[in-house]
């Protein structure tokens, strides 16, 4: 029925959270293959469409998963889910690749210089290095369309900030604890300010309201500051389309 | 000219909610909604509504709002009066529907607990986004343009006037348990704490603090100590979760909490007693007790089938039927009726 022990599986949990949830744990780091793992389940949960199963939460090693108690219980989720455990043929999953237009001039990063010191680089070593690669989508939250991208660099995985900043403008493309976001919203932030971008994150006008969904691909393409400034006063309300990941 | 409600005080922190919004925490949406389920929905049934509708939450300190169709009934369930000012001022018990006319200002006294809910009949006419009128203030998503509710604002209702029927009330009183036990089922992260921490967790009272809102409630007590990290790779939360940062202070994530965070979580609150738990404001006390996962779901299911018979059971109002001005006249009864109510 199912096979929960041995090869790929070993090491799941199944932790309780009260009666509307319960967390499928796969490890206890911040990892690309666990993170596979956590995306090809919510894949499977909802492609099964279990009755009373709502929704589910991808998160970097764990995945939570949502049920009304008035329809089904843990016991009968965590049966389901074993099954779905078992070991398919799972393809290389097709990924989006968003190529995303960043401003790294002076005044979009405020914190690129303190960076660069920090990470013994110069400025433009700093932005070849974040924008230097395909970077993975591992979860969305924080805030809606909030995507925590990584792995950044080790010369560039900085701890966040000690004093957080009140006000982060919307569009600040940061750095921190070894993972790369942008602001959606205006809000508080503690991670490091290294660029800006004028594209929208979240709308719940679009069909799929976050640009972002975990496990898409995302490249940071430099922009000089004059094409940053005309993209702003455009105001796209369209979403930016992704292209297939090679 | 819209039918509804002209906002004449807003309240300390007044929203329209309904029972949440699902489907959005993968990209980052709480599900938000009225923090207090069964307050919501029998206010909503008083008012011959679906469990669903959208209402007015309101916390700490209440608003005034002014008819301005002619007639609404609403509902009030979460305090214990209401206070109707105009033609003819009145105080009214809350659980139960009550007939307001144009010009009519409702407002009402301290509450019982944190807040209460105010629903109308038919539901408050809010344009949902994704698939719900819960305002998500945080985001500016839902409810009056995504905020709280401001001065001059206007709640449409869908109809100029109420339906003609009679007036239901409560079988009973919902309790505010404020002594109860809040039950919960330890984990995801129990095994991040100490034993001691876990029977302190499980014995000692805590109390509310002041920074209690519609993302949690942050507690004050012994402190509960980590098993070595305060941190952990953050993972996904479910309202009344109970996280525990490195000041070993708890916090019961609720409604608008975000949809994952990096604390250790000691236990989850059962959602048949987060509607206990919200009840209650800043400076009372807390226990907390466990369950296991099975005894909660049946406990949420016991409750649900509480509710609807208390719905199923809901008892005429005694100040009689409501009759239109037509068939009073029709029925030659305007004076009698009058007459009836001068006497005893």
């Amino acid at each position: 029925m199912s096979a929960t022990s041995g090869g790929d599986n070993a090491g799941i949990r199944f932790l309780p959270a009260g009666d509307t949830a319960l967390v499928v744990e796969f490890g206890d780091r911040i990892d690309r293959a666990l993170s596979e793992r956590v995306l090809r389940l919510g894949e499977r949960i909802r492609e099964s469409a279990l009755a009373g199963v709502t929704e589910t939460v991808a998160t970097f090693r764990s995945l939570l998963v949502h049920y009304d108690p008035l329809v089904t219980g843990a016991a009968a989720v965590k049966e389901h889910i074993a099954d779905l455990l078992d070991d398919r043929a799972g393809g290389p999953r097709p990924r989006r690749l968003f190529r995303v237009p960043a401003c790294y001039d002076q005044a979009c990063a405020p914190d690129l210089d303190e960076v660069a010191t920090r990470a013994g680089m110069s400025r433009a070593e700093v932005i070849e290095a974040h924008c230097g690669q395909d970077y993975h989508v591992y979860s969305i939250g924080f805030l809606p369309g909030y995507a925590y991208m990584g792995d950044v660099v080790p010369a560039l995985a900085l701890p966040r900030r000690t004093d957080p900043r009140v006000r982060v403008p919307a569009g600040s493309v940061a750095i921190a604890a070894g993972m790369t976001g942008i602001y959606p919203i205006e809000s508080p932030g503690g991670w490091h300010l290294i660029g800006a971008t004028a594209i929208r994150l979240f709308d719940p006008d679009w069909p799929q309201p976050s640009l972002f969904r975990p496990g898409d691909a995302v490249r940071f393409v430099p922009i000089s500051r004059e094409d940053y400034d005309r993209a702003r006063a455009a105001m796209a309300t369209e979403p930016l389309q992704p292209e297939a990941s090679p | 000219m819209i039918a509804g409600f002209k906002v004449i005080a807003p309240g300390l922190f007044t929203t329209i909610q309904d029972r949440g919004r699902r489907g959005y925490q993968n990209i980052g949406v709480p599900v938000s909604g009225a923090l207090d389920r069964i307050a919501l929905t029998l206010a909503n049934g008083l008012a011959g509504n679906g469990a669903d509708a959208p209402a007015l939450e309101m916390l700490v300190q209440g608003p005034t709002l002014e008819v301005v169709a002619a007639s609404v009934r609403v509902a009030v369930v979460g305090t214990e009066s209401v206070t109707i000012a105009g033609e003819a001022s009145r105080t009214v018990p809350a659980g139960r529907s009550l007939l307001l006319m144009r010009g009519e200002r409702i407002s009402f006294g301290a509450f019982t607990g944190l807040g209460a809910y105010l629903a109308v009949e038919g539901g408050f006419a809010v344009q949902p986004v994704l698939g719900s009128a819960a305002t998500y203030v945080r985001n500016r998503i839902g409810g009056i343009e995504g905020r709280t509710l401001q001065v001059g604002d206007v709640l449409a209702v869908h109809a100029e006037a109420a339906a003609e029927r009679a007036e239901v009330s409560l079988a009973s009183a919902l309790e505010p348990g404020f002594d109860r036990p809040i039950r919960v089922v330890l984990g995801p992260q129990d095994n991040h704490f100490t034993e001691a921490a876990i029977e302190i967790f499980l014995s000692e009272p805590f109390v509310i603090s002041r920074q209690a809102d519609r993302m949690g409630f942050r507690l004050e007590g012994p402190k509960l100590t980590h098993r070595g990290d305060s941190n952990i790779v953050s993972d996904g939360i479910v309202a009344g979760a109970v996280q525990v940062p490195g000041s070993g202070q708890p916090i019961v994530l609720l409604a608008d909490a975000q949809t994952a965070g990096g604390y250790p979580k000691i236990a989850t609150v059962i959602s048949a007693d987060i509607p206990l738990l919200v009840r209650r404001s800043p400076g009372r006390a807390v226990r907390f007790a466990a369950v296991t996962v099975e005894e909660a779901e049946g406990l949420r299911r016991a409750q649900e089938v509480e509710l609807a018979s208390a719905l199923g059971d809901l008892h005429p109002v005694e100040d009689g039927p409501v009759l239109s001005h037509e068939a009073l006249h029709s029925a030659n009864l305007v004076g009698g009726v009058a007459s009836a109510t001068e006497h005893d």
